[in-house]
C-alpha cells in the first residue's frame, strides 16, 4: 500500500458566495501539500483571493459571506467555532499585493506580530528580526537602518519586508496574493529567489500575477476559472501539456 | 450679448476675490479694535520702551470691578477647560473609537449619529439650563466648578467625537487588515496602529472643541461663574469667575466701567482662545510632516 502524503490545507467541496450574489468559488476540492509552491493561477475573477483569504479567515472581515464545504488545515476545520482565528492567522501569514508597511520603524514593522502574540523577550525578538530580514533576502540592505520608517524602502523593499514580517510569525504556510504585481524584474527575481529557499521550510501558496511566474515558480500549478477548479498538476506538466481545453487556451495566451 | 468665456472667469474670479475680502474684513476689524482698545490696559508704549503691566494679568479686581486685575476670571476659564477636559475628552474619544471601528451600520448608531449631530446645533443656553437642572440641583453639584465643567463636557462632546470619528476613519483600511493577517485582535490593531495615526486629528478636534468651551458664557451662566469674587476657588464645589462671563458684566452689568479694562479683558480672553487654535495648527503640522501615508 502506497502511503499518500499528508495535505497540509485541504478544501472539500468548498463553494464561497459574496454578500451582493457573486458566486467566487463553486465546489472546488483541493488538497496543498507541505513544503512545495502550489500556484493558484488564472483569469481576474476566478477566485483566487477568494482561496487564499479562507485559509487565514480574513474573509470574516467582509460580512454577509456563505460558506459552503470544510476548510482543513492539518486535518483540523479551520470554520470549527471556537477555532482561534488570531492564532491561526499567525500558523498562516499573508503577503499582499500592494506593500503595505506599517507607519513604523523596520524592527517595529517585524516585531509587531510577534510581540501581538505575546513575545517580550529583547533578545528573542532581535533575533526574529534578523532571521526574517535574512531569509526575505534584505537584511544586508536594511541592517543598518533597522530604526528608520519603513515607508522610506523601495518598493521593491516594501514588499520583502513584508514577506519577512510574514516570516516573523514563524507560520507554517504562507499566503501570497500576487505579491510582484508592482515590482520590477529584479526585485521579482529576488522575491521568487526567497521563495525557493522557503519552501525547503514552510508550506508557499501563491497566486503569481501572470502565466510565465505561475510556470517558473510552480511545484504544483491549480487553474482557477470563474470559481471552478478546472485542472490541478505538476507544474512542469501543467503547463505544457494541460489535458483541459481551458487550461490550454489560457496558459497559450489564447484567451486571458 | 454673448460674452467671451475669458471676460466671463475674470467677473467669476473678481466676484470671488470681493466675497473673500468682505467675509475677512470683518473678522480683521474686531481684532484690530479689541487690539487697539485693549493693548493699553496691558502694555504701554513710551517711545521704544515697552512696557507690560501684569497687574492687570496677576492681581485681583478690584473697586467694584473698575480697577485692579482678571486673575481669578483667568484662572477660572483654565480650571473649566481643564476640567471639560477631563470629562469630554476620554468619553468622546471612546464614544468615536466604538462608531468608527466597532459599531455595524444598524438603525441603533444611526439613532446615535443622529443624536450626536443634534446636539451640536443645541444653542448654548440649553445646555447651561440642562446643567442647572441636572448637576446644580439635580445631583446637588451647586453652582460649582464641577457643575459648570460637565455642563461644558456635555456641550463638547459633539465637537470631540465626530473629529475624532473622522480621523480615525482616515486611517487607511490596510494598515488594519495588515494587523488583522498578522494575528492582531481588533483591540491590539486599534491601540496600536490606528490610535497612533489618528491621534493628531483627534488632538486638534479636542483642541477646537475646547476652545469653544472656554469661549462660552451661556453654560457657566448657571452653573459656575460667579458675578463677582475676588479669590481663588477653594475646590471643585467652589464657584469662579470665568473670563466669558466676565466681560459680559463689565460689559453690561457694571456702570462706570473705564473702556480700557473691557477690552482689555476682551483682548486676554482673545490671546487665550487664540493661542489654543496655534497651538492645534502648530500640532497638525507637525505631525502631517512626519506622517507616512
Amino acid at each position: 500500500m502506497v502511503m499518500k502524503p499528508q495535505a497540509k490545507c485541504e478544501l472539500q467541496g468548498v463553494s464561497y458566495i459574496y454578500e451582493d450574489g457573486v458566486q467566487a468559488l463553486r465546489d472546488v476540492n483541493l488538497r496543498i501539500f507541505p513544503k512545495q509552491i502550489t500556484t493558484i493561477f488564472g483569469p481576474a475573477g476566478g477566485g483566487k483571493s477568494t482561496l487564499l483569504r479562507l485559509l487565514n479567515r480574513l474573509n470574516d472581515l467582509i460580512p454577509g459571506r456563505c460558506l459552503e464545504g470544510r476548510v482543513l488545515l492539518d486535518g483540523e476545520d479551520l470554520y470549527a467555532p471556537g477555532l482561534d482565528v488570531h492564532a491561526l492567522r499567525r500558523r498562516v501569514g499573508m503577503v499582499f499585493a500592494t506593500p503595505v508597511p506599517l507607519p513604523m520603524s523596520i524592527r517595529r514593522n517585524l516585531t509587531y506580530g510577534p510581540e501581538l502574540a505575546g513575545v517580550r523577550d529583547r533578545a528573542r525578538l532581535d533575533e526574529l528580526v534578523e532571521r526574517s530580514l535574512q531569509a526575505a533576502a534584505l537584511w544586508d540592505e536594511v541592517s543598518d537602518r533597522l530604526d528608520e520608517p519603513a515607508s522610506a524602502l523601495s518598493g521593491g523593499q516594501q514588499q520583502r519586508l513584508c514577506l519577512a514580517r510574514t516570516l516573523a510569525l514563524e507560520p507554517d504556510v504562507i499566503l501570497l496574493d500576487e505579491p510582484t504585481s508592482g515590482l520590477d524584474p529584479i526585485s521579482t527575481a529576488k522575491v521568487e529567489a526567497s521563495l525557493q529557499e522557503l519552501k525547503k521550510r514552510y508550506t508557499i501558496i501563491i497566486v503569481p500575477h501572470s502565466v510565465q511566474q505561475a510556470a517558473r515558480v510552480a511545484d504544483h500549478a491549480v487553474f482557477l476559472l470563474q470559481g471552478e477548479l478546472v485542472e490541478e498538476g505538476l507544474g512542469g506538466e501543467l503547463f505544457t501539456n494541460p489535458s483541459d481545453q481551458r487550461t490550454e487556451g489560457y496558459v497559450t495566451g489564447r484567451f486571458g | 450679448m454673448k460674452l467671451s468665456s475669458q471676460l466671463r472667469q475674470q467677473i467669476g474670479f473678481a466676484l470671488l476675490s470681493v466675497v473673500t475680502i468682505l467675509v475677512v474684513l470683518p473678522i480683521l476689524w474686531v481684532v484690530g479694535t479689541i487690539v487697539a482698545q485693549g493693548a493699553p490696559a496691558i502694555v504701554t508704549i513710551d517711545g521704544w520702551v515697552i512696557d507690560v503691566s501684569w497687574e492687570f494679568i496677576f492681581e485681583m479686581p478690584r473697586d467694584g470691578m473698575r480697577a485692579g486685575g482678571v486673575w481669578p476670571a483667568i484662572v477660572g476659564t483654565l480650571l473649566l477647560t481643564l476640567g471639560t477636559a477631563v470629562f469630554a475628552v476620554p468619553v468622546g474619544v471612546a464614544v468615536a473609537i466604538y462608531l468608527a471601528e466597532y459599531a455595524q451600520d444598524t438603525l441603533l448608531t444611526r439613532i446615535i449619529r443622529l443624536a450626536i449631530i443634534n446636539l451640536a446645533g443645541v444653542p448654548s443656553v440649553v445646555y447651561g439650563l440642562f446643567g442647572l437642572g441636572l448637576f446644580v440641583i439635580f445631583l446637588q453639584f451647586g453652582t460649582s466648578i464641577l457643575a459648570g465643567s460637565l455642563t461644558l463636557a456635555i456641550m463638547t462632546l459633539p465637537v470631540i467625537i465626530s473629529t475624532a470619528e473622522e480621523a480615525l476613519r482616515a486611517v487607511p483600511q490596510s494598515f488594519r487588515i495588515v494587523s488583522f493577517s498578522l494575528g492582531g485582535t481588533r483591540w491590539q490593531t486599534i491601540r496600536r496602529t490606528v490610535l497612533p495615526q489618528a491621534l493628531p486629528g483627534i488632538l486638534t478636534g479636542v483642541i477646537l472643541g475646547l476652545e469653544r468651551a472656554a469661549g462660552e458664557t451661556a453654560p457657566i451662566l448657571f452653573t459656575v461663574a460667579a458675578f463677582f469674587l475676588p479669590r481663588l476657588p477653594h475646590s471643585i464645589f467652589d464657584q469662579t469667575m470665568a473670563l466669558p462671563y466676565h466681560l459680559f458684566v463689565i460689559s453690561t452689568q457694571v456702570p462706570g466701567m473705564p473702556v480700557q479694562i473691557q477690552y482689555g479683558t476682551a483682548l486676554v480672553l482673545l490671546i487665550f482662545v487664540l493661542s489654543m487654535n496655534i497651538l492645534a495648527a502648530v500640532m497638525r503640522s507637525r505631525f502631517r510632516a512626519k506622517r507616512q501615508w
